[in-house]
């Protein structure tokens, strides 16, 4: 087990070299995955750890991309996409143009899950969805849309749950044991990297959807990104959260309307 | 706690023991899956007077009441004492997983833990268990030849790191023993 002063002083390290900040991470989830990579790389101590990372740019990437990979299913949690269907759509086609951001996509099911409820509600065509991540590799498969094939049969009950009116294969060709998302899905996303510890505001949106992320940050940095994300809404724009989280660490609670308190929908009021 | 098939009765048993003012908290993993729409922390109310909720991301844990990990999400806890979730990989093909609740239970409360493990058929929570052993906290196991399902139970005997091999009866007076009366503080 790593020692927790072991722990912290090494993450201030990556913070002061590398710039990127865990120190305000749930540290038992974060002690777990590093401890893991730890395991799988045959390093016995924080202390040779640091050695690796903090001298090898390469090493530091992959200790990046281990550590902070999310696992996510498209149309997880059914039910919000459905309340997304019930609640959020009405507003949102009354904008000539909307501006979606997906935070901590990881390996992107969900921004494809949210461009295919876009399709079928005649959206798609005037949204751009804005699909960042902390990790680049997780970026790069989600950039490809290519899932393996044996996710495909819960992600269509997921999907007939969740409200969808159309035919889930329809979205995808099969292929061996992939399938590959159609490219009339990609064309209104954009994905690039994006630290919510760290980074600024860097647009204003419609809708920002932040799901089972905020899960791994300590309360304070929850208040951070919820304010990031106040501030990057617009007026009367939606917020969408997982469902075992909330509004609950931030300052900015008050100035959140319940639009479903079940699945964790908020409105920015002025 | 940490149950599976047949926990539901199991704590059941336990925790309608337990009185409303008991003085010690109680973290519990009970392997559900998400398909079941389940009221599970509800079913159980109704018969207990110990508070029985699920648990909330982040909430601090207090005495006199019993914390569930819900449905899909592993349950951890933090050095501050409050309740973490994740949904990182299944852990013996389990999440919520047991392993990882008694694993981040030690490491908050060293020696101040007791580790229960009762019916089920995978063997989820015999590393937790050896991980409180270790950190000086009492072990107790449902005896195999009452658990519904002996095979967890059983797992966790096999690592030698049982104190305590307990029928549910047993179970109950020892937990009525060392939190009926003390205080616990919150530190």
């Amino acid at each position: 087990m790593i020692d927790s002063q072991e722990l912290t002083e090494l993450l201030e390290s990556i913070r002061f070299v590398y710039g990127y900040d865990f120190t305000e991470y749930s540290e038992a989830s974060m002690k777990r995955r590093i401890d893991y990579f730890m395991t799988g790389n045959k390093i016995d101590s924080i202390h040779e750890l640091g050695k690796l990372i903090l001298k090898d740019d390469s090493s530091f990437e992959q200790f990046v991309q281990d550590v902070t990979v999310n696992v996510t299913e498209m149309f997880r949690d059914p039910a919000f996409y459905k309340s997304i269907r019930e609640k959020m759509i009405g507003r949102l086609a009354t904008y000539p143009f909307i501006k979606i951001w997906i935070a901590g996509c990881a390996t992107g099911e969900e921004v494809y899950s949210m461009a295919i409820l876009l399709k079928e509600e005649g959206l798609l065509d005037r949204s751009v969805i804005y699909a960042t991540d902390i990790n680049q590799k997780a970026l790069q498969m989600a950039r490809e849309g290519v899932f393996p094939i044996d996710n495909m049969k819960a992600y269509t009950t997921n999907y007939i749950k969740g409200s969808g009116n159309g035919s889930f294969s329809d979205y995808y060709i099969a292929k061996y044991n992939h399938v590959l998302l159609d490219k009339s899905l990609k064309q209104n996303i954009v994905f690039s990297v994006h630290n919510l510890a760290v980074d600024k505001s860097f647009n204003e949106f419609q809708v920002i959807l932040c799901r089972n992320v905020l899960i791994y940050f300590n309360q304070s940095l929850q208040n951070k990104v919820i304010n990031l994300f106040y501030e990057s809404l617009c007026p009367f724009g939606f917020l969408g959260l997982g469902n075992k989280e909330s509004l609950l660490f931030s300052d900015k609670r008050k100035k959140f309307e319940e639009i479903d308190r079940k699945e964790k929908i908020y409105m920015k009021t002025v | 706690m940490g149950t599976s098939a047949g926990g539901v009765s199991a704590l059941s048993t336990i925790l309608q023991a337990l009185p409303e003012d008991y003085s010690l908290p109680v973290i519990v993993v009970q392997h559900r899956s998400s398909d079941l729409n389940t009221t599970l922390e509800e079913v159980l109310q109704y018969k207990c007077g110990i508070r029985i909720k699920q648990a909330d991301e982040k909430e601090f844990i207090k005495a006199g009441t019993v914390y569930f990990a819900p449905a899909d999400y592993h349950l951890l806890v933090e050095k501050n004492r409050s309740l973490s979730l994740s949904f990182d990989m299944r852990v013996n093909f389990s999440r919520p997983s047991i392993d990882i609740l008694f694993d981040t239970a030690a490491e908050a409360y060293g020696g101040k833990l007791i580790g229960i493990i009762m019916t089920g058929a995978n063997g989820d929570g015999a590393d937790g268990i050896r991980t409180i052993y270790r950190y000086g906290g009492v072990t107790i196991a449902q005896d195999p030849d009452e658990a519904q399902y002996p095979t967890m139970p059983q797992a966790a005997i096999d690592t030698s790191c049982v104190r305590h091999i307990f029928d549910l009866g047993q179970i109950v007076n020892y937990l009525l023993a060392v939190g009926g009366k003390e205080t616990f503080t919150d530190e």
